[in-house]
């Protein structure tokens, strides 16, 4: 199922530009789509030739063959036929021709903005690519492009061809009869009006569709992901209902949509028997007066059948010109949105390295601030972590430190003061050298739906295979990966779910490992995982941990007990700073944590 | 590979049924159909009378009567109206009749989803399930749609070749020369396009795939710098995707110009071979005009008959996924509520498992033998904690008490009855589980809470004090009535698990089973939940999964699994010291990360 296309935007962006600004603006960014867009535009006029030399054709036979002076003429005919069908031969090539310029055009600059979008996505700092966000912005790159891919493949193609039929169906009206022609669009404008009218409810009818449609999914949804708990609860009968109704109302906003389209369509047939019919009368009026042909008249009845499709289609057509248009302004929104934490190697200039060895870390009155927020995240922070300490950082949900690790990796940068590594300021640091030395292991390990080796491949491209199974040795896991049912080369499947939270956090950490950084920060995991994994992993991150500086966010006390240093944080600040020893017996937070940790690690002697 | 042909049989034999089952807005719809071939045939031959007896005459006489004038008007016109009403009868019949498929289906797959066991559920990935009853049960009645259009069609070519045999041979060569030979070319291209369009779907699949996957890994690709990578992976998806677009566009530069081109050289031939006709007299000026209008109208309807045709082998696919679930077997038999229902217990429930031994079948149909002869018994009113590393059959364990799945060889039972032998929702009103994995609706904390049970606000907001989830719904925008999920606000995960906690909670389950059920939960705040537990006058008898030894250490008795076998059972003290493996799992949590003894104890 592809993703659903979400109906409101949460991704903050510049703001809104008309369709107009957007066109011009998505124009620019795609070289592809203007480069020869003259000629394609030409082409189209061609092709559309073909079907207005029908009516002509029909016109020179009646006048020139069928009523010639003395009987039918039928060498005139021939004559008029073949070049008419030189001319359908010529618009079916030309039309071929722009159908495929248009298709690789459109599609080699998609493709081009999908991987830029992806590319900045990427860019974006961790702030842009909250959880709830990504959903919308995997949309950007996939549903939003599709739409606009959709839309020049299909609607694009009908609008240009339409466009050029009903321009050059009006200019053989006018050439025929300009008073004809008066009475053939004067019929179609009414029709023009209606069709929007009807556009407009229609669009309406199909906004509900897809709420609908979306209310159904996810209670289908439920009924398959809530199976357990629907079954230990008995709520069957609840949740057929709620699917019933969801059904229900999806069917009946649908035939609701389907009665509009009916109605909308068959009124295009309707405006297209008046003008026939006002064509007949009148026609035969003029023709009586001496002012127009039979077969001028009769290719009339022939052109108003080609203006009755444009006109229809043309408002649908235009209906997705708007959804093509707002999924271009969405891509447009994310490519606007800066790349606020940025390599400064792209900016040229002043980009260093961090000079090389252990790395030592200052914080110099550094705070940061969410954007929107009133309080601070974290307030003048200003610590040093000497090179090769272990150090764990402690607090409770809220007080900062997951901050201070994003900002220890520049996932973020501080909106005052800065954060130095071997006195170099992280934001001066050329990515190549801060990715490669500082390394952080998120919280979930999350892997890619690859193999075990793939996966310890990102943290070194290139390392060969027997590196990560010396690797996996050296962090005393080689037997995890004995028992694995085929080794390394074990796929994880998706998110790395065939592995279980602990092992998952195992390759992370191998990961990690053959990345060799000069700083580790690791965010531990809070979920509980089977104690035989426990083991394994506090064996690895011992080995990891070796010889460089690790800071670890700590939710464990066993991590933080086992450090050299212990940074205590609360509500933004640094408050407490010491080994567990020192800060055991000291007041403040530190102790109180310490005490419930206690209360659930021991519970055969409750601590004192 | 089956046949073209057994695959239209196949495909024709679902629109029978579904014609069957849906007979009168199919009639509707047919009636549309023919209403409309008819007229557009009608429409044809207005045009030549016209042409013939007003505007010929008009033209060579100079003169022409009102009468005459307005009848050619009103017949254009009523053709028309006739016409319109043809396509409102033939396009709101055939939706109404395949949304009502659409409906029925849906339903009757979901109503399969909530009977199959978990079991069948697990074997199936959840994607599959959802698309069984969306995207199959759509495609399974495509075509549907193009259906009575397509009977439509028909009637008006058998019209258009009655009118072209008795009217003149030469014209009917003509007809009977590019009629089939637009069919061809669209079935042609129908087939053509297939394979591509299905590959398409598939690479934007694969794209949309790493995208998720990429960006759900954000974080890793950052702090390892491999932001160029991951968009090199990326783009060969992306691009991969555009060639097969190109080719697809290439295709209908092809075939589009060719379908639009025949028509139109139809005409031609017949106004060439018309001229000729009319010149031998045997043709009227009305009649050449009459066909060269008619091929023009019949141009687009054609098409839909090999659309019909390229829909059948999607048609069944879906079908026959959509058939799998509904033929599949496997859930659970409840016998009939005795007359008068039997008397509800009161009190803790007394819950044992008999010897039970349960299997599954492995991807390659190896038996997997998850619990072997377990018995044991969680008295009335106690705490019993199972506990046993990763694998030992816990969570099997939990689940067979409240009968998601039943054993292969002993019984489970619940106040000394086996729970097979209690009706329907029998065991649901007397044990509920809380998983390690919580679910929530996309509805209100309440209902997520009561599960639509009459419970009264003073009910549930005890619930959610035990949770020590009260905090937080008083601090949601609408308290109770605060819609979470999907739509709704978000909550954390530990907020999540206190919901599924409470929606235990309230229904004062005699039997509780929490398996893993606070893991998400902060040390601090679990061990409130825990402390509460032990103090509530709960009449319930605990069965509590855990790993925390907190957790385990609340139990009055524990049950301690390996391999799918209960090695030891005993009070948690007593075990610690007289069965050394367990001892090892329960402190293993907590040792030091002091390598070369941990490294000792795993061994």
């Amino acid at each position: 199922m592809s993703a659903a296309r979400t109906a409101a935007d949460p991704t903050p962006g510049p703001s809104p530009r008309g369709a107009w600004q957007t066109l011009v603006r998505g124009l620019r960014l795609s070289p592809e789509l203007r480069r020869g867009l003259g000629l394609t535009l030409l082409l189209a006029l061609v092709a559309t030739s073909g079907r207005i030399v029908v009516p002509i054709a029909v016109q020179r036979t009646i006048d020139g063959g069928l009523l010639a002076e003395g009987g039918p003429d039928v060498a005139f005919v021939v004559r008029a036929v073949l070049a008419a069908a030189g001319v359908v031969v010529l618009a079916s090539l030309a039309g071929g021709l722009m159908n495929a310029r248009l298709a690789s055009a459109t599609e080699t600059a998609l493709s081009g903005l999908r991987v830029r979008t992806f590319r900045h996505v990427h860019d974006l700092s961790m702030l842009h690519q909250a959880d709830e966000q990504r959903g919308s912005l995997v949309s950007r790159v996939t549903a939003d492009v599709d739409t606009i891919s959709q839309f020049m493949q299909w609607g694009g193609v009908v609008l240009l061809v339409n466009v050029g039929q009903l321009l050059l169906a009006t200019v053989a009206m006018a050439v025929y009869s300009w008073q004809l022609t008066l009475v053939v669009v004067g019929t179609f404008l009414p029709l023009v009006l209606l069709l929007r009218w009807f556009q407009s409810r229609l669009s309406r009818a199909y906004d509900v569709v897809r709420v609908q449609v979306g209310r159904t999914l996810s209670a289908i949804a439920e009924s398959v992901v809530g199976a357990p708990v629907i079954r230990a609860y008995g709520a069957e009968g609840r949740t057929d209902e709620r699917v019933g109704e969801a059904v229900d109302r999806q069917y009946d906003a649908s035939v609701h949509a389907v009665r509009i389209a009916a109605a909308m369509f068959s009124s295009g047939e309707l405006f297209a028997a008046a003008a026939t019919a006002g064509a007949v009368v009148v026609g035969v009026l003029l023709g009586l007066g001496g002012q127009l042909s039979a077969g001028r008249l009769i290719a009339f009845l022939f052109l108003v059948t080609l203006f009755v499709g444009p006109v229809q289609i043309a408002t649908e057509v235009l209906d997705q010109a708007q959804t093509a248009i707002a999924g271009w302004r969405r891509i447009l929104g994310v490519l606007d949105m800066p790349t606020d934490v940025a390599d400064p190697a792209l900016a040229g200039s002043d980009a260093v390295d961090i000079p090389p060895g252990p790395i030592a870390v200052r914080f110099e009155a550094v705070e940061f601030r969410y954007p929107g927020a009133t309080a601070a995240a974290l307030e003048s922070v200003d610590v040093a972590i000497a090179a090769q300490r272990r150090v764990a950082v402690v607090g409770e949900t809220g007080s900062g430190k997951t901050t201070f690790a994003k900002l220890l990796t520049r996932l973020m940068d501080p909106s005052a003061g800065r954060v130095l590594a071997n006195g170099v300021p992280l934001d001066r640091v050329r990515f190549a050298s801060l990715r490669r030395r500082i390394v952080m292991v998120p919280q979930d390990g999350f892997l890619f739906d690859t193999t075990v080796a793939e996966n310890v491949r990102h943290g070194r491209p290139g390392i060969a295979e027997d590196e990560i199974a010396l690797a996996f040795t050296e962090l005393g896991l080689a037997d995890w990966v004995e028992q694995l049912p085929h080794g390394l080369a074990t796929r994880v499947g998706e998110r790395g779910e065939s592995l279980s939270v602990g092992e998952r956090q195992l390759v992370a950490l191998a990961r990690a490992y053959v990345a060799n950084p000069d700083l580790l920060v690791l965010d531990e995991a809070t979920s509980a995982v089977d104690p035989a994994t426990e083991v394994r992993l506090q064996r690895a991150l011992e080995g990891l941990t070796r010889g460089r500086t690790a800071i670890a966010i700590a939710h464990r006390l066993s991590t933080a007990e086992a450090a050299d240093e212990i940074l205590v944080f609360d509500q933004g600040e640094l408050v407490q700073r010491g080994s567990h020893v020192e800060l055991v017996h000291a007041e403040g937070p530190y102790a109180g944590l310490h005490r419930s940790w206690a209360r659930g690690r021991s519970p055969r002697a409750p601590a004192a | 590979m089956r046949t073209d042909s057994a695959i239209v049989r196949k495909g024709l034999r679902i629109l029978g049924m579904a014609i069957r089952t849906r007979p009168r807005p199919f009639a509707v719809s047919i009636v549309g159909a023919c209403l409309y071939g008819g007229m557009t045939v009608a429409a044809s031959v207005v045009i030549g009378r016209v042409t013939d007896r007003v505007i010929v005459p008009a033209f060579s006489t100079g003169a022409v009567g009102r009468g005459t004038l307005a009848l050619a008007a009103a017949a254009i016109l009523g053709v028309a109206v006739f016409k319109a009403v043809g396509i409102v009868l033939r396009r709101v019949g055939a939706s109404i009749m395949q949304y009502q498929l659409h409906a029925e289906f849906r339903r009757r797959v979901t109503r399969r989803y909530l009977r199959l066991p978990l079991s069948w559920h697990s074997a199936h990935p959840t994607g599959e399930l959802l698309s069984n009853a969306n995207a199959d049960v759509e495609a399974a009645f495509a075509p549907i749609a193009p259906l009575p259009m397509s009977a439509g069609v028909a009637l008006m070519l058998l019209i258009t070749g009655v009118l072209l045999v008795t009217t003149d041979p030469f014209l009917a060569l003509i007809g009977f020369a590019v009629g089939p030979a637009i069919g061809l070319v669209n079935w042609r291209y129908n087939r053509r396009v297939q394979g591509p369009t299905t590959r398409a779907q598939q690479l934007r699949a694969e794209v949309s795939g790493i995208a998720h996957e990429s960006f759900d890994g954000a974080l890793v690709v950052k702090t390892l710098g491999r932001e160029r990578q991951e968009t090199d992976r990326f783009r060969a998806s992306s691009e991969a995707l555009r060639d097969q677009l190109v080719r697809l566009g290439r295709l209908r530069a092809v075939f589009d110009p060719l379908l639009e081109a025949l028509p139109q050289l139809g005409v031609l031939a017949v106004l060439l071979v018309g001229t000729w006709r009319v010149a031998a007299g045997q043709l009227t000026q009305g009649g050449l005009v009459q066909f060269a209008y008619l091929f023009l109208q019949l141009a687009f309807p054609i098409r839909i008959i090999g659309y019909l045709l390229a829909e059948l082998p999607r048609s069944v696919v879906g079908w026959e996924r959509v058939e799998r679930v509904l033929s599949a077997t496997g859930e659970a038999a409840y016998p009939d509520p005795a007359p008068g229902g039997h008397a509800a217990a009161t009190g803790p429930a007394h819950a044992a498992l008999d010897d039970v031994t349960f299997r599954y079948t492995l991807d390659h149909g190896e038996l997997h033998e998850v619990l072997r002869s377990v018995a044991f018994a969680a008295e009335p009113g106690r705490i019993l904690a199972l506990v046993g590393a990763t694998g030992a059959g816990k969570s099997t364990i939990a689940s067979l008490l409240v009968r998601l799945a039943d054993p292969d060889e002993g019984a489970v039972r619940l106040d000394g009855r086996d729970v097979r032998t209690l009706p329907r929702g029998a065991v649901a009103r007397e044990a509920a589980i809380v998983f390690q994995h919580t679910f929530l609706f996309d509805d209100t904390v309440r209902a997520n809470v009561t599960l639509g049970a009459p419970f009264d606000e003073e009910d549930i907001w005890a619930a959610l004090d035990l949770a020590q989830a009260r905090g937080f719904v008083e601090a949601l925008p609408a308290g109770l009535d605060t819609v979470i999920g999907e739509r709704g606000t978000s909550l954390s995960g530990g907020q999540r698990q206190r919901l599924a906690l409470a929606r235990a909670l309230v229904r004062r389950p005699r039997l509780l089973i929490l398996d893993d059920a606070t893991s998400s939960v902060d040390t601090a705040v679990e061990s409130a939940i825990l402390d509460g537990l032990r103090r509530a006058a709960l009449p319930s008898t605990i069965v509590v999964v855990a790993y925390r030894r907190a957790t385990i250490a609340l139990a009055d008795e524990i049950v301690f699994l390996a391999g799918g076998q209960v090695r030891a059972r005993g009070r948690h003290a007593e075990l610690l010291e007289s069965h050394p493996a367990y001892a090892r799992l329960v402190t293993a949590y907590d040792e030091e990360p002091a390598g070369a003894e941990a490294a000792e104890l795993a061994s």
